[in-house]
């Protein structure tokens, strides 16, 4: 019985030389011979298997991703002892990302946590002495990805899934509702009304998929702005900040704005840093722009520092500085603190809770390892330091959104065309199923319930 | 101890729909088969609505006619009306609904019990299930009479323990003022038996002529004639309308102001009631902004007076339900026949059953329909045949057969109660099909009809007209696929004319049948096909319209099956195995899934416990090799 062919990045998430990606299952050449181009020209089947092969991986359209050493290595003789190809990419990031994505889409699903070593168990690879192990292995790495899951609900992403996945639900129970009960007092849903929530759901996920997370910061960096008023000390703050960087990856001048924008790896995040081309040369300019300017900033941001002057107390100009920021991703730096800050710290802790607000000494570097400790976790989770954990899971989430997305799509074709109400709910509660994937619910008997709780029907 | 009367294969403890299947089946196998009633008259009796089959019941009927189970044909015969409901919204949730003539379908159903060879129909009250060395033997019954059986099929329904609540007056008593069980629940429990307490109801019935029909709607049935079974040949029947109309704001009044008198408010129901069958008292409670209420009035036969009244089913006292009812238009000078009652009974908590429906601990013993938790008459209907066909299997020493999910809606009825248990009467809807575009209702003798012929319940003539259905299909499928119409003038001018557009290229017909507007007959008509009749054409149609969706669901069911076979032992010690979560443990423990699939079902076991338990499964596997 052949499994599903599975995909995952196996090496260390982070500043590696070289990454990896496996793909493993019956189709794993089918699905790397569809994107792997040797030099020599000939087909990967073609070498001695366990041979290194150096080519290229390419998109569909035939642009180059990057270079590789690709490797075949043929059942039995591999980690899962099923046919295994290994891509080696020394492209960073970015490119094992987009390596991944391809093996997806020739065929490949995402791996599970675990899924390789358990694999490798059940064909007999890994030897009964360490059956508890891989068992704390997948327990443990399930865990992990339940806690992203837990650490998402209460971040931007799981709410809006959370949102769409309702309005998913809704479309089911009112067909369900009217298909088991046909002759009740229910009233009957059009085609036009279930389409246009399904296209309204459809387009919900697009724009995450356009924004996911995750998945842009890995390519695109995190877009962050640093807004405060003058001298509450943002310079010295984006000084440190690359004082710590390990590696400039780039620097530009930002083509559609009059900023500077400076991408760097901090602790293994990438960041794009926005930060006005002034700030650091006359203190004059930024008066004349002032808070409007912070206000551009914050509005393209997907993080905003907001630092503040903790020794001086907080000004109007904060305050509003402050509302603006509060209502984007945030974290709000109370500088100085080798000075007097506490009451400022304090009131500020309370009004937006201590996990976002964070003392920090630009001059004497004090607390900067705990804002790199609080980005990576922000950006990773918990779970940043796992070899294959949270990098797999949100690959796999973009994957299952996308796939979710096209069973939308189908779904709403069918309502267009006005086929069955039945027709209709198999790609709907497919795209719930996927959703549910990422959030670890499950259907099950969420939908009878609710038919129950929304209609009243019966004898 | 009494003493040994007589020595059966099977005895089937309740001749309800459940019973009456369940004995016609071991019966029919060639079991020598006791059906042991509480009386003669309640044989297949329908206590409650005068209605067989809706959304999914129709389509549990049509599979147990292409088992070859009796409900559907008793049911054409005794129909009064039927409807094809769902008919916009696809071909998997059509559903045929009859209103049934009640004391004719019972009439029927104790005929055939009656004349059925091996099997014996007697009036017995059962006080006792006999069990020796972790083994059903046999049954006690009051007259001290003890029948030994290889095995026992409990069909008890609501008869356990039942008790009738009007408003505040409550008393021992099965449906219909027929006797209560009182003493079986007790031997049941002694042999370690777990019971739960279940409730139910029904609305009152009011005499016809007391009805004015000129402010109620009608519903006629539907010109077409349709039949449940494959095999009916009915081609007209009589049918009499039923009738719709609303509560209002005065029926809300009367009920509101006497609902500390209703049974299911005033603490008397003990038991736990089905949502999707409220009383009306719980309806104005749950949907208070709710103005109005619809209710039917449906006749109970062609010889009765009686006419139930679907909607509003009452536990408050018999006058108060008078009172609530002449508020509504049609029924202002209304007298009731019968009074609406709650009754709540004792049934067996379903997890202790296997697959097949027979008990975990005790061996040879099966329960079948309410007795498990379920509600309505099909539901008991499909759980009987399947626990007849197994207790003969079980004695012929055969594999029980257990219908997939993706087989049938036996298979999710059973695998529901089996692996989920039901925390209330268990009603099948089309919903809990995860593979409903698969389990339609007119493709039920394609699914099923084979294994019943293999089983031994189809017999040759039912099998022969399957048989040829099945290649006339098969036949038109492949001729269409074959057939290459080119896009000429003449094509095209035929098209058009059917109201389809013109090809730009060559299209083979089943392609054209593919287009929404296009339909067999039409082909048919247009290119000089063979004609075919119209449950086969539909097939035709079916399957070119919808093959898409078919495919797309064929494989999920590939997926899903891989983990279906994967079985687990018996002897699984799930306690052993510390990675699962406790709570997985304990769920697992208690259902003893039969694979992983089932496994993957049980609420609260998540998909890490799966893949423990397939490392656990495989570690025991390998241990035992060597």
């Amino acid at each position: 019985m052949a499994e599903d062919t599975i995909s995952a990045v196996i090496t260390a998430l982070g500043e590696g030389a070289v990454g990896i990606v496996r793909i493993s299952g019956a189709g794993a050449l089918q699905t790397a011979e569809k994107i792997f181009q040797s030099r020599s020209g000939k087909k990967l089947a073609e070498y001695p298997h366990h041979t290194l092969v150096y080519g290229h991986i390419t998109d569909t359209d035939g642009t180059m991703v990057d270079e590789v050493l690709c490797v075949y290595m043929r059942a039995p003789h591999s980690y899962t002892a099923e046919d295994v190809v290994e891509i080696q990419s020394h492209g960073g990031i970015q490119s094992l990302q987009k390596i991944l994505a391809l093996t997806y889409k020739n065929g490949a699903r995402p791996a599970e946590a675990g899924e390789f070593t358990k694999r490798a168990f059940l064909n007999g690879r890994i030897d009964l002495t360490q059956a508890e192990a891989v068992m704390d292995i997948i327990r443990s790495r399930s865990e992990a990805s339940l806690k992203l899951a837990v650490r998402q609900q209460s971040g931007q992403l799981a709410k809006e899934l959370r949102i769409l996945r309702s309005k998913m639900l809704d479309v089911v129970i009112n067909l369900e509702a009217v298909i088991d009960y046909p002759e009740e007092d229910i009233e009957d849903v059009t085609f036009e009304t279930v389409a246009g929530s399904i296209a309204n759901t459809a387009a919900g996920i697009e724009n995450l998929l356009a924004h996911a997370h995750t998945g842009k910061i890995l390519r695109e960096g995190l877009r962050t702005a640093i807004v405060g008023r003058p001298n509450v000390g943002k310079s010295s703050l984006l000084n440190a900040l690359l004082k710590e960087e390990r590696a400039i990856v780039s620097e530009y001048a930002g083509t559609t704005r009059d900023v500077i924008e400076e991408q760097l790896l901090l602790d293994g995040v990438p960041l794009v840093l926005a930060d006005t081309a002034g700030i650091r040369k006359t203190e004059d300019y930024v008066e004349q722009i002032g808070v409007e300017k912070s206000r551009r900033l914050l509005q393209d941001a997907e993080l905003v520092i907001c630092v503040v002057d903790g020794s001086e107390g907080l000004t109007a100009e904060d305050e509003e500085i402050l509302q603006a920021a509060s209502e984007k991703p945030c974290v709000i730096i109370v500088n100085k603190s080798d000075l007097e800050i506490d009451a400022t710290l304090r009131r500020l802790q309370e009004r937006f809770g201590a996990e976002k607000v964070m003392p920090l000494s630009a001059r004497t570097n004090e607390g900067i390892d705990r804002f790199t400790a609080w980005l990576k976790n922000y950006v990773y989770g918990s779970e940043g330091t796992l070899s294959d954990g949270v990098y797999i899971q949100n690959a796999r989430h973009e994957e299952l959104l996308r796939q979710a997305l096209q069973s939308l799509n189908d779904a709403k074709l069918a309502a267009e065309d006005r086929l069955p109400y039945d027709c209709i709910v198999i790609d709907v509660r497919n795209a719930i199923d996927l959703l549910g994937e990422i959030t670890g619910d499950t259907v099950q008997d969420e939908i009878i319930n609710e038919i129950f709780a929304r209609f009243c029907i019966g004898k | 101890m009494g003493y040994i009367t007589d020595k059966f294969d099977v005895i089937v403890v309740g001749a309800g729909h459940a019973g009456v299947e369940a004995a016609l089946a071991a019966a029919r196998l060639g079991g020598r088969t006791l059906l042991a009633t509480l009386s003669m008259d309640n044989v297949a009796l329908m206590p409650c609505n005068p209605s067989i089959g809706g959304p999914a019941k129709g389509h549990l009927v049509r599979e147990i006619d292409a088992l070859g189970g009796q409900m559907g044909i008793s049911a054409d015969k005794a129909c009064i009306q039927m409807r094809l409901l769902n008919t916009g919204k696809g071909y998997a949730v059509h559903a045929l609904r009859g209103q049934e003539d009640k004391p004719y379908y019972h009439t029927l159903m104790k005929e055939i019990v009656e004349r059925q060879d091996h099997l014996e129909l007697k009036q017995l009250m059962i006080d006792k299930l006999l069990v020796r060395n972790g083994e059903a033997v046999g049954v006690e019954a009051e007259t001290g009479e003890v029948f030994e059986a290889k095995c026992v099929i409990l069909a008890t329904g609501t008869y356990l323990r039942g008790r009738i609540v009007y408003g505040q007056v409550n008393y021992e008593c099965g449906p219909n003022g027929l006797r209560s069980a009182t003493r079986l629940s007790a031997s049941l429990l002694e042999n370690g038996v777990e019971l739960m307490r279940f409730k139910t109801g029904t609305p009152a019935r009011v005499d016809a002529r007391s009805l004015d029909y000129s402010k109620m709607e009608p519903q006629y049935g539907d010109e077409v004639v349709r039949n449940f079974s494959f095999i009916s040949d009915i081609k007209a029947r009589t049918q009499v309308p039923c009738w719709l109309s609303y509560t209002n704001a005065a029926t809300h009044k009367i009920i509101r102001d006497n609902l500390h008198l209703s049974g299911m408010f005033n603490g008397m129901v003990e038991g736990v009631g089905p949502r999707y069958c409220p009383s009306i008292e719980s309806k104005l409670v749950r949907f208070a902004d709710k103005e109005r209420h619809q209710l039917f009035i449906e006749p109970e036969g062609m010889h009765t007076n009686e006419m139930y009244v679907q909607g509003m089913s009452s536990s408050l006292p018999a006058h108060i339900q008078l009172q609530f009812m002449q508020t509504i238009p049609g029924l202002e000078n209304c007298k009731m026949m019968r009074a609406g009652y709650a009754i709540d009974y004792d049934c067996l908590d379903p997890l202790q059953l296997k697959p097949s429906l027979e008990h975990k601990a005790i061996s040879g013993l099966f329960s079948a329909g309410q007795s498990n938790g379920t509600s309505g008459y099909e539901e008991a209907a499909a759980q009987g045949l399947m626990a007849g066909i197994n207790a003969m299997r079980k004695i012929n020493g055969q594999e029980p057969v257990v219908l997939r999910r993706d087989q049938a809606y036996i298979g999710v009825l059973i695998d529901d109660l089996v692996t989920k248990g039901t925390s209330e009467p268990y009603r099948m809807m089309t919903s809990r099909a995860e593979y409903r575009l698969l389990l339609r209702q007119d493709n039920a003798d394609l699914r099923l009809t084979e294994l019943g012929r293999q089983l031994g319940l189809v017999d040759d003539s039912r099998y022969e007209q399957f048989c040829s259905k099945r290649t006339a299909l098969e036949r038109t499928l492949s001729e269409l696929g074959r057939i290459n119409i080119a896009p000429n003038e003449e094509n095209n001018a035929k098209l058009t004319a059917m109201g389809s557009t013109p090809l730009r290229s060559g299209s083979s017909l089943l392609d054209l049948l593919r287009r929404k507007e296009v339909t067999y007959s039409k082909l048919q008509e247009a290119f000089q096909l063979p004609v075919l009749d119209g449950q086969t054409a539909e097939q035709v149609e079916i399957h070119a319209k919808y093959e898409g969706y078919i495919v797309k669901q064929r494989q999920e069911v590939e997926r899903a099956l891989k983990l279906e076979n994967k079985k687990i032992p018996a002897d699984m010690d799930y306690h052993a195995i510390k990675e699962l979560s406790a709570e997985a443990a304990e769920k697992l423990e208690k259902v003893r899934p039969s694979s992983i699939g089932q496994a993957s079902r049980i609420s609260g076991v998540s998909p890490a416990d799966i893949n423990v338990l397939m490392i656990a499964l495989e570690v025991k596997r390998r241990k035992e090799l060597d």
